[in-house]
């Protein structure tokens, strides 16, 4: 049950190799990449620097990937989340999950992602044009986890 | 009743502060009466952690709400909303 925090960026290919090497049990996974977008809320974007509480954040990922090992029969699931500044373009967060068939891994993975935005201590600071400004938490990102019915 | 406390992000910020020592009066017992508390300091205190403003808290780096209990030593944590993924 990996998770990571990292300034460096990840390569999908190498890590879903990593998380399903040997497991002949493994029949399905799901995975989930957040990207940075060029534009926000209808202004463009430059940079994007992720703030993190040290500490916090592995313990709350952990506790999303745990109440999904819980709730559906997983083989593994890894979490990779960056922090520092990021460009349009660049990857932010995977979310992977390997399991013996493809509902569970792809629910889990949703499960994993909708958590995070709610739960995880991650904050994102934009420059844009404008100057600098903290994203504001979105209404739609706590309804999509509140559908699980609780982790 | 001495602990730490932590802010992070735009409430980080407009304090001008990422951690402090607190020793709190015996009446300060819970999240919701530390938050009161640092508010009553005024100015910028004030504001940032007014009633209205959206402020969410962490104790010993897990979420909880402004009724749980604060312990001697305890990391306190307060934050805008999060954003990540």
């Amino acid at each position: 049950m990996p998770v990571r925090v990292q300034y460096e960026d990840f390569d999908l290919s190498a890590e879903v190799a990593a998380l399903r090497a040997g497991r002949a049990q493994v029949g399905a996974v799901a995975c989930f990449v957040g990207t940075v977008r060029d534009i926000n809320q209808g202004t463009g974007v430059s940079t994007l620097t992720l703030e993190h509480y040290p500490g916090m954040t592995e313990k709350a990922l952990e506790a999303i990937v745990k109440a999904a090992q819980e709730r559906w029969a997983l083989d593994d699931v890894l979490v990779i989340h960056r922090i520092g500044a990021l460009a349009p373009l660049d990857q932010i967060v995977l979310v992977a999950v390997t399991s013996a068939h493809r509902g569970e891994a792809m629910a889990a993975c949703e499960f994993v992602i909708d958590w995070l935005k709610t739960d995880a201590p991650f904050w994102k600071k934009e420059v844009t044009p404008k100057g600098e400004r903290w994203v504001d938490a979105r209404e739609s990102d706590e309804a999509a986890a509140a559908r699980w019915g609780g982790r | 009743m001495r602990l730490t406390v932590l802010f992070f992000a735009s409430l980080r910020e407009a304090l001008g502060c990422d951690r402090e020592v607190v020793v709190l009066p015996e009446t300060v017992t819970t999240l919701g009466e530390l938050r009161q508390w640092l508010a009553s300091r005024g100015g910028v205190w004030a504001e940032a952690l007014a009633p209205g403003r959206a402020v969410r808290a962490a104790l010993d780096q897990a979420m909880a709400g402004p009724e749980v209990a604060l312990h001697e030593g305890a990391e306190v944590a307060f934050f805008p909303p999060v954003t990540g993924g």
